[in-house]
């Protein structure tokens, strides 16, 4: 049965060990920054030796994911353009969500859905830069004016509110989509999930493979 | 440093009340810019009582000196040439530093539990053991007041002499004030105070003399009577109608709570979804298909 069941390569292990490193990285931002932005969170800055560490880790680490995050968007960026067929698959997302999958328009290697995560975290990581840079104690801060700092403290606290809400939805996705998880630790998907749920892509890949 | 601690009335990134059982009479310093002859003890005597030194710097060819508040001078002559008249020249001299505001633009600002807290009395204070560094007090403040050290990384600022003031003394810079320019008080006798100043100085022609005590930020415990209250910005760029700045208002008022109150309910979301409808499985048929 399904545990013959043939797989096809979804992730390179350059791919997932780029991915995982961006992982480590993010969460670690997202704990470190939601602990200096509200006190319910403050507790986290024990998970980075207290307050004066998390403040001057978080940017450092900062610097780092977005390397990575950018190293491996730019993997990604050929697979994510929007098509006809996501327009379609859009309209279709209530019934998505219930589950009821039949007659679902055949798309590419990712849904609009994950095409839109793409696109929201390579501006709002694009802004967390730019504005963690403007407020980064005690480099860069001093060299800008007191508006500009203000301005880049309220951008960075939207742009990293957007950017950890998508992550979340991300890995609700993930769990919620059986078989998908796989992709990023082993590499691999079923040729049934593929067919299923990327139907487009496996396509391509079944002919790109000979088969 | 605090030996306040029943006293505080609003302690920063804390959403619980603070010990607040004892009140204390509202407090504040009247510094009347018009008996200032710009002598600088109030300097010296703030640098004495806190033990602080600064750096020996160079002559700028203004009187400023320091030129800019720091972690070691908590307090700075400003001294501004200004033609109110023509041909009637004015040397404005204003005693820079913490304001001591009712709303502290600092205190909201500030993400660290207790770094920074309001006692009872009004004083605005600094608890740089638990400070992290993070600079969001200089983000909050509408004056421009505080200093993070570039040796510890700490935020520094004047602290009204709170440890004086604790034990019923003044301010050490009211303390060696040689004119009765800097007087120290409850925060209503200095504004009766202030009125009868201000009436001397309207006899005297100053039309437009006055009291500084921005509501902008809720009052201050630090006010100035100036000549010419109408135009505070004569005085080294004092703002007219100081308040936290919106940007600041929206980042630690509203967005604060509802961020994080939003990212919980996303995090739930994704939880019930998968509670209600299950896990999305390829079809069984599928999956021998092939």
């Amino acid at each position: 049965m399904s545990h013959s069941a043939k797989l096809v390569t979804r992730y390179t292990a350059p791919e997932r060990v780029n991915h995982w490193f961006v992982t480590i990285t993010f969460v670690m931002l997202a704990f470190s920054g939601l602990a200096l932005f509200h006190p319910a969170f403050f507790f986290l800055t024990n998970l980075f030796g207290g307050g004066p560490w998390t403040r001057i880790l978080h940017p450092f680490i900062g610097v780092v994911m977005f390397v990575s995050f950018m190293a491996f968007a730019l993997r990604m960026l050929k697979y994510n353009h929007i098509t006809p067929a996501d327009k379609q698959w859009l309209a279709r997302l209530p019934d998505i969500v219930r589950n009821h999958d039949d007659n679902l328009p055949e798309i590419g290697k990712y849904n609009i859905g994950q095409k839109y995560l793409f696109w929201t975290l390579i501006i709002t990581i694009v802004l967390l830069l730019i504005s963690g840079i403007v407020i980064w104690q005690p480099y860069f801060a001093p060299k800008f004016s007191i508006d500009m700092v203000r301005l880049a403290v309220l951008v960075h606290a939207f742009a990293a509110f957007v950017a950890i809400a998508s992550i979340m939805v991300h890995v609700s996705a993930a769990i919620w989509v059986k078989g998908s998880v796989r992709a990023m630790t082993r590499g691999t998907v079923t040729a049934a999930w593929a067919r299923h749920h990327h139907g487009q892509w496996y396509k391509e890949i079944a002919k790109g493979s000979g088969k | 440093m605090s030996m306040q601690s029943l006293d505080i009335q609003r302690r920063s990134a804390t959403t619980t009340p603070s010990p607040d059982a004892r009140q204390t009479l509202e407090v504040a310093k009247l510094i009347d810019v018009s008996k200032c002859i710009g002598c600088k003890a109030c300097q010296s005597a703030c640098m004495e009582w806190n033990d602080l030194r600064d750096e020996v710097g160079s002559n700028a060819g203004i009187y400023d000196n320091p030129r800019d508040l720091s972690d070691q001078s908590w307090t700075v002559m400003r001294f501004s040439e200004v033609e109110v008249q023509q041909g009637k020249l004015e040397w404005l001299i204003r005693k820079d530093g913490c304001m001591h505001c009712a709303d502290p633009g600092c205190l909201k600002a500030c993400p660290s539990p207790g770094a920074i807290v309001q006692y009872s009395n009004g004083i605005v204070d600094f608890h740089e053991e638990n400070c992290i560094g993070c600079g969001y007090c200089i983000t909050g403040c509408p004056f421009n007041v505080p200093r993070i050290s570039q040796k510890d990384n700490k935020a520094y600022k004047c602290t009204l002499c709170s440890d004086r003031v604790a034990v019923g003394q003044e301010p050490a810079c009211v303390k060696t004030c040689p004119t009765g320019a800097i007087v120290f008080g409850s925060k209503e006798d200095m504004i009766d105070h202030a009125q009868e100043r201000i009436a001397d100085l309207k006899e005297r022609g100053y039309d437009n003399a006055g009291l500084y005590d921005p509501q902008g930020v809720g009052g201050t415990h630090v006010m100035y009577v100036l000549q010419h209250a109408d135009q505070p910005e004569l005085y080294h760029g004092l703002p007219k109608d100081p308040h936290i700045s919106p940007m600041v208002g929206l980042w630690k008022g509203i967005a604060k709570p509802l961020m994080s109150f939003g990212l919980g309910l996303v995090a739930l979301a994704g939880f019930f979804h998968y509670i209600k409808v299950g896990p999305k499985e390829v079809p069984e048929d599928e999956e021998t298909e092939s």
